[in-house]
């Protein structure tokens, strides 16, 4: 595994256990009723798991596991998109706690923006694998 | 592919199909008769419905079971097969761990699918503890599950 991959896998791994611990405040309140403010951070615990792991994730494993690109290929694009993944998600995640619709919406646009620079990464390395 | 990888994803295509058959009960719900009887001895499940709790309840279980019980799962299962190998002499590494993980994760997430509805009709007490319960299982195989993969996130 490239280290570029080991760094943004890692990265999705911290994403899933800081989701999960969110995750777990909204089920045991869900049980316990001990303080209904948890709920406010409900948006985070979604962003952190869908964009922050599993999106995350996917950039990590297929970086790492498809064809190489038939001529050489700059990295940038993938590192622009986990940047743009990582503020995108946090932008998403606090529009929607505070109830800013604007930064909301900066969000989701970022996010946007990231997956289409990760397309346009991969796009060349979905491919045939050269014949021996 | 190792035992727990099948066992893995095995458990996540079961997790998928009984997810969307909870979507689509929840989908058909409106058409069903309000026949199933009583919640609690206390209300009817009708009255529960009209409150809109037991179906809130119901899609959370159906948005978990899909995402964690398949997705999450199937993730778990596929990377500990595929990531690289831990050593020569012992390519799993710790899977003791990743075996815990898997327990712990299925206990909580199938508490959690019959403790949220039973909470939500009424149940209290045990049923709120075995949301505590659900909810801390499913964190400590998250966190066993991450420590596991962590060491095998590496270059060669």
């Amino acid at each position: 595994m490239p280290e570029r991959s080991v760094w943004i896998v890692r990265g999705a791994l911290v994403y899933l256990c800081a989701g999960v611990t969110l995750g777990t405040l909204l089920l045991v309140d869900k049980g316990l009723g001990i303080g209904s403010r948890i709920w406010l951070y409900r948006p985070l615990h979604v962003e952190f798991l869908f964009f922050g792991w599993m999106v995350q994730l996917v950039f990590g494993v297929a970086s790492w596991i498809l064809p190489s690109a038939p001529s050489r290929q700059s990295d940038l694009p993938l590192l622009a998109a986990c940047a743009a993944l990582n503020v995108g998600l946090w932008l998403a995640g606090w529009g929607a706690v505070g109830g800013a619709t604007g930064v909301l919406f900066v969000g989701r646009v970022t996010e946007a923006v990231s997956v289409a620079l990760f397309a346009a990464y991969v796009w060349p390395r979905v491919r045939a694998f050269a014949r021996a | 592919m190792p035992a727990l990888a099948r066992l893995w994803i095995k458990t996540a295509l079961g997790y998928m199909v009984a997810a969307l058959l909870l979507g689509v009960w929840l989908a058909a719900e409106p058409w069903l008769p309000v026949w199933i009887g009583s919640a609690d001895g206390q209300g009817s499940v009708a009255a529960v419905r009209a409150s809109g709790g037991l179906t809130a309840a119901l899609r959370a279980v159906f948005v978990h079971l899909f995402v964690v019980g398949w997705l999450t799962q199937l993730i778990f299962g596929v990377a500990y097969w595929l990531f690289p190998r831990h050593s020569r002499e012992e390519p799993y590494g710790r899977s003791e761990w990743a075996w815990l993980s898997f327990g712990l994760l299925n206990g909580g997430l199938l508490l959690r699918a019959a403790a949220e509805p039973a909470r939500a009709v009424g149940g209290s007490g045990f049923w709120a503890w075995s949301l505590v319960v659900a909810a801390l299982l499913q964190w400590i195989a998250t966190v066993c599950y991450a420590a596991y993969i962590w060491t095998r996130v590496r270059t060669k």
